[in-house]
């Protein structure tokens, strides 16, 4: 029986401690924004209204201030196209970056999945290595590369490729190249993962089978691979939609990207109920492609079984 | 496999001997082929010769060159020297795509994200065969595997052993020239194995097909093959049918390599050809042996002799009898059918007889620390001088 009741204990512990953790601190700050969607903007530190005190205003009091409640944030988010085109915007740079992403990605994973295996690890670590500088620093970096007076077109004038300076900086252009190469590896690591274990007799038995190398690629590696395609363009996608530090520092003014609607909100406008009705609205969004993400992981876990 | 089938054949098997006929053309020929791995020598200027509807095995340990030969055929690998000559064509450097034969990978190497008749009429699709006559010939192949439901499933929804059959029969559907067997059975658990033997040579038989088997189980090339190369470090030491192997075998590695055997160190001393006799620092009695190729006086041999081959006794011989050794019992290994006795010989070494518990007896007449002595039939053993 104590025996028993040890297990619980046990039990208990390993499933509370991570659930506490979530509830602490994404649960709970994700209602307080979700709350601030719902208040209204005001003049006044904090900016907004109702503020809840609990000890002052008492049970009627507060549910008086429940009922205060309103959805005029949201209904403003999409009575201004501003929001609506930086969503579609935000969307579209990272379907298109992580289109880019996947096309680079792929074949960097398939070569190292398919070099000696001395010096695979060498390989991955090179994948790694940019995570040991700041990411602020690296995105700095492409502004030195990119603007006008820059590196890049430096050499490419020096070598006589182009005349004028390359217009890459500030312009959307930047953002797909900051986009690309900080989320490279997180591309990569999962394609990596899953070539990696593809079993080599697999091909061999293709081969066998009459199926030439390049055929054998479309009909055994890649989709053995799926798995971490859509791994590795989660990981890409999901983050990349609300993106700030890239469009706001390579991106220049024309970029549109919800992230920095949100921050404009937030600090030049100091409207906190409209930028956390952006914020939560931008979850939903997302929700949606983790969603389906689960979704396919639960189904690849049952197909393993 | 059902028995009708068997009776079609008829004698088919029997008199089934092509590489006594110095005029038949052998299906594969490897031709004093190397191959080598940097300083490593995997296979040594080897020539073989394998006959058309022949079951051959390769066997031998791990690390013999014997996968390295077979991959050879199958085109995963390319000699370094010699020529794989497959129905009169060199067949280096042709890609496996493009060879004629087909191999059934010892992991099974089945396409996990496809269906079992997907895997089947995988190389039916790219052989661009009409899609009508693919599903007829992936049907006809999943019946002769047995698992003519399972079309619809995928690999990790099968037994081991079913996985084994969709593996087999994807490599037989598109009727290669050579089937390739790398370790078929090796994944598989004794009784399976044992079942799935008989059914290889059965379908062997049915499908006129000849099939090539590399393993290292010396039961398995038994049961399974019309002839056996026994392999050691690259080179063949001896090509034979299982009979001859085992009862001729021409080196104590081949003799030792297949079942049981007592090698006993001998001197010749006197006579030629048909009978000599040798002295063995084993016994004090002398050694007859009849049927032994010529060896010099005085040079050393070995007397292989295996051990239900030798019969074992309480009673002393008269003093003078030939092919005797004494000694005490030091063990028995009672396996039901038979037992084995390990007699301990006064110079320490262990000599293994085999004797068959033809009656039902619990208490065997010979028990252990008997004196016993041990003797032979001078044409029972082996003279080997290697």
């Amino acid at each position: 029986m104590a025996e028993k009741k040890d297990t619980n204990w046990q039990k208990l512990i390993e499933i509370g401690v991570p659930f506490v953790w979530l509830i602490v601190l994404f649960l709970v700050p994700f209602f307080i924004v979700a709350k601030i969607s719902f208040s209204t903007a005001l003049i006044a530190q904090p900016p907004y209204q109702p503020v809840f005190d609990f000890f002052v205003d008492g049970v009627a009091g507060t549910i008086e201030k429940i009922k205060g409640f309103t959805l005029d944030n949201y209904a403003f988010l999409f009575s201004d196209p501003l929001y609506i085109n930086s969503y579609l915007s935000s969307l579209r740079i990272a379907a298109i970056s992580t289109v880019l992403l996947l096309l680079i990605g792929y074949p960097i994973a398939y070569g190292m999945a398919r070099a000696p295996k001395s010096i695979r690890p060498m390989l991955l670590m090179m994948v790694i290595l940019p995570f040991w500088t700041s990411f602020l620093i690296r995105v700095y970096a492409w502004i030195g590369i990119l603007k006008p007076e820059g590196l890049l077109s430096g050499l490419l004038i020096w070598l006589g490729v182009i005349e004028t300076p390359l217009a890459i900086m500030n312009t959307e252009k930047a953002v797909f190249i900051g986009i690309v190469y900080s989320y490279l590896p997180f591309m990569v690591l999962p394609l990596y993962a899953s070539l990696e274990k593809l079993d080599n007799t697999l091909l061999e038995a293709a081969a066998d089978l009459g199926s030439p190398p390049i055929k054998a690629f479309w009909q055994i590696t890649l989709p053995l691979s799926i798995p971490g395609v859509i791994a590795g363009c989660m990981l890409c996608f999901i983050p990349a939609v609300g993106e700030f530090v890239i469009p706001d520092l390579l991106g220049g003014s024309d970029t549109l990207m919800i992230g920095r609607t949100l921050w404009n909100e937030f600090f030049l406008n100091r409207d906190w109920p409209v930028s956390a009705a952006v914020a939560v609205l931008l979850l939903l969004v997302l929700v949606i492609p983790i969603v389906f993400y689960q979704n396919f992981q639960q189904r690849q876990l049952e197909a393993d079984r | 496999m059902p028995p009708p089938e068997k009776a079609a054949l008829g004698p088919v098997r029997r008199d089934f001997s092509p590489w006594t006929n110095p005029d038949a053309v052998p299906l594969i020929r490897f031709e004093n082929v190397t191959k080598k791995y940097g300083d490593f020598t995997a296979v040594h200027n080897l020539t073989l010769n394998i006959y058309e509807r022949e079951f051959f095995a390769l066997l031998g340990p791990s690390g013999c060159g014997k996968t390295t030969l077979m991959r050879m055929i199958a085109g995963f690998e390319e000699p370094t020297e010699g020529k794989v000559i497959l129905a009169g064509r060199d067949l280096v450097g042709v890609p496996p795509y493009k060879r004629p034969v087909n191999m059934m990978f010892q992991s099974y190497a089945l396409f996990p994200h496809m269906s079992v008749a997907d895997n089947v009429a995988f190389g039916l699709k790219q052989a661009n065969m009409p899609k009508a006559e693919r599903d007829a010939r992936v049907t006809e192949m999943l019946t002769l595997v047995k698992l003519d439901k399972f079309g619809g499933r995928k690999p990790h929804q099968l037994s081991g052993g079913q996985r084994q059959r969709v593996a087999l029969a994807r490599s037989l559907a598109l009727k290669p020239k050579v089937l390739l067997l790398d370790e078929p059975l090796g994944a598989l658990d004794k009784k399976l194995r044992e079942e799935t033997q008989f059914e290889l040579t059965d379908l062997q038989v049915t499908l006129g097909m000849t099939f090539l088997i590399v393993t290292h189980d010396q039961e398995e090339a038994m049961t399974v093959a019309d002839r056996i190369a026994v392999m050691d470090h690259g080179r063949i030491v001896q090509v034979a049918t299982p009979g001859e192997i085992y009862e001729q075998p021409n080196s104590r590695y081949v003799a030792d390599f297949i079942g049981d055997v007592n090698v006993i160190p001998a001197r010749v001393e006197s006579g030629t050809g048909n009978a000599l006799k040798l002295k063995s620092a084993w016994t004090d009695a002398p050694i007859e042996i009849t049927g032994a190729p010529e060896v010099a006086k005085g040079a050393d041999a070995w007397i292989a002799l295996r051990p239900e081959k030798i019969a074992i006794s309480r009673d002393a011989p008269t003093p003078g009898t030939p092919n005797v050794l004494a000694g005490e019992v030091w063990d028995i290994g009672y396996l039901g059918d038979l037992s084995i006795y390990r007699v301990k010989l006064p110079s320490g070494d262990i000599v293994k007889a085999q004797v068959s518990n033809s009656t039902r007896l619990v208490e065997r007449p010979i028990t252990w620390e008997d004196k016993v002595w041990l003797s032979w039939q001078p044409e029972q053993a082996v003279l080997l001088t290697s």
